[in-house]
């Protein structure tokens, strides 16, 4: 009901971000999603990508701090106005707090991804309300 | 207070005429005589004891100065050894103060002082000040931490001592310090200097004068280093002469060093240590005006006197005579340290205290470097260090950790530093020794 994740360390200084970049571009990686802000000092790259596993392993060879993690991804029904308060509505009213969320278009298609404070509850809400969450094999 | 042999000649220059007027010839006989005494008296210490049977040495065989060089140096390793009153040269029951070293790694350094050491100290810093013109008809505002920190209560007793009106305002809170420099008359002040410009600025904010709204004439400014340059755009910025001092506890405190109105190098009052430089490395002597590192030996004091203790300042002779009169040997302000400690805001740091707090953290990698800085006048000290693994995606949790660290940090050091976490093997560690300290502040010209 989830999907991988790769997040990377990401010092602010020049060069940092190019650097994972080219590491994945050299393995053949490519790049479904991705998302940085611009925090102080260090950042948070987030990456959806064709390979987690592959990739996390390239970066950690490479002594880069890297982590995987489940996101949540739900395809919003249709191209409309508010499709994506509809999703968070039911989200929140079950409860569920969101620690970040990106999005992005996919054949088309609005896509949410977002990581629950509980994971467990988003997808019992994800079930019950019989949302359209991708999985790896989507991607 | 005792007021023997004190100067009640406000038009006289010196606090204590004799003694600081002394030939050189008068100091080294007196030195001589003082450092026999001392090394008589240190045969009380079960540590001096032991290291002079060691050394095969005996109080007899000090015949003359030079024969200082025959004793074996005393480190800050063997106070720690000896915590906490092992070197004490009298039993405890004659000591009537303790003072110990800011730092917290593994034990630290005890001193101690029996009422004569006191009042000696308190003589030692009434001299200084009134050397720079200080007399008991002015008012003396002691901005500096006061507690087991020497410049607080040393300050105290000898500006009491000098006679004037002390305000012991001790350290932070500028509102309050100006309140005081207004309504009492204050008309010196012993600070850190990077807080004198701090107090400066909160005097411009509240549109204080400090030539207009203030008496201040003096600044006596220590316990950090600072740059010949930093002293003459405190003096500008307020229109107030300021002098360096020199001290340290295992002497007893502010009072070892002054400047007088030549501002010329620092007087090292030879009444009360021995005063040598030497090779870091060889330990031998170095010639006058060469760079090495300072030792003294303290040859008036009763508790805790210290034989040829190694300060690890890094210093110079600059003559032993001067346009004041006195001929007690003029050293230049301190020039770095032979060891890696570093000083910030007064407070005494070494880098292994940064590194076992880090090294706590198993979030935390083992590669580490520290920054000193300047900016807008004041110092600042950067921790960088590498994070182990990611072990969240969470960015509020890597700030939460960032935070934990830095008040770690600030239980250990009692200072504030910035950390920043960087990625694993973005610390060079290559080429043997490690770089943990970058000093960037140019205090040390």
């Amino acid at each position: 009901m989830t999907i991988k994740q790769l997040s990377i360390f990401i010092e602010n200084k020049s060069g940092s971000l190019l650097q994972v970049l080219k590491l994945l571009r050299d393995n053949g990686i490519s790049i479904v999603v991705s998302t940085l802000s611009d925090t102080l000092d260090f950042g948070i790259y987030r990456v959806i990508c064709s390979d987690t596993d592959k990739a996390f392993r390239i970066l950690r060879d490479k002594g880069i701090n890297a982590t995987i993690s489940n996101v949540h991804a739900i395809r919003l029904a249709d191209n409309k106005v508010g499709a994506a308060a509809d999703v968070m509505t039911l989200i929140t009213e079950a409860g569920v707090s969101i620690k970040y969320m990106y999005s992005f278009l996919l054949d088309g298609k609005g896509v949410l991804i977002f990581r629950a404070d509980n994971a467990d509850k988003a997808n019992e809400v994800i079930m019950l309300k019989k949302l359209d969450f991708l999985s790896e094999k989507d991607l | 207070m005792k007021n023997e042999g004190i100067n009640k000649d406000y038009n006289c220059e010196y606090f204590n005429p004799e003694m600081e007027t002394l030939s050189r010839q008068d100091i080294e006989k007196l030195q001589l005589e003082r450092l026999q005494q001392t090394v008589k008296h240190c045969m009380n210490s079960p540590f001096y004891k032991k290291r002079f049977e060691e050394a095969g040495l005996s109080a007899e065989d000090i015949k003359s100065l030079e024969d200082i060089r025959k004793i074996p140096f005393t480190t800050k390793q063997d106070l720690r050894d000896t915590y906490p009153f092992g070197i004490a040269s009298v039993p405890l029951e004659k000591c009537t103060r303790l003072h110990s070293s800011s730092g917290t790694t593994g034990n630290p350094t005890v001193i101690l002082h029996t009422d004569k050491d006191i009042d000696e100290w308190a003589n030692q810093v009434a001299r200084n000040l009134w050397m720079v013109g200080l007399r008991p008809t002015d008012v003396f505002q002691n901005s500096s931490g006061y507690g087991m920190f020497t410049g607080g209560l040393g300050f105290q007793n000898g500006a009491e001592k000098l006679g004037m009106l002390t305000v012991p305002a001790a350290a932070g809170n500028s509102l309050r310090q100006i309140k005081f420099i207004k309504d009492f008359g204050t008309t010196a002040i012993h600070a850190v200097p990077s807080y004198l410009t701090r107090l400066k600025e909160v005097m411009d904010q509240e549109g204080v004068d400090p030539r207009k709204d203030t008496k201040l004439k003096v600044f006596a400014i220590g316990a950090e280093p600072h740059s010949e340059e930093q002293r003459k755009r405190i003096e500008e910025m307020f229109g107030v002469k300021a002098y360096n001092s020199f001290g340290m506890s295992e002497m007893c405190g502010p009072g070892v060093g002054f400047e007088c109105k030549e501002q010329n190098g620092l007087h090292f009052w030879e009444d009360y240590y021995i005063v040598e430089i030497v090779d870091p490395q060889t330990l031998e002597p170095v010639p006058d005006g060469e760079i090495g590192e300072l030792v003294l030996t303290s040859i008036n004091r009763e508790a805790m006197p210290l034989l040829r203790y190694r300060t690890r300042d890094l210093t110079r002779v600059l003559g032993r005579s001067c346009p004041c009169g006195r001929n007690h040997i003029r050293l230049d302000r301190m020039k770095g340290r032979s060891d890696d400690m570093m000083v910030l805001k007064g407070v005494n740091i070494f880098p292994i205290q940064i590194e076992k707090i880090l090294m706590q953290f198993k979030e935390l990698g083992t590669q580490y470097l520290i920054t000193l800085t300047t900016e807008d006048d004041n110092d600042y000290m950067t921790v960088e260090v590498e994070l182990e693994e990611l072990f969240t995606d969470d960015y509020q949790r890597l700030i939460e950790l960032q935070k934990n660290v830095k008040r770690a940090l600030k239980d250990e050091i009692l200072l504030t530093p910035r950390v920043k976490l960087v990625p694993k093997g973005t610390i060079p560690d290559s080429g043997g020794k490690a770089v943990r300290v970058v000093d960037k502040r140019k205090v040390y010209q």
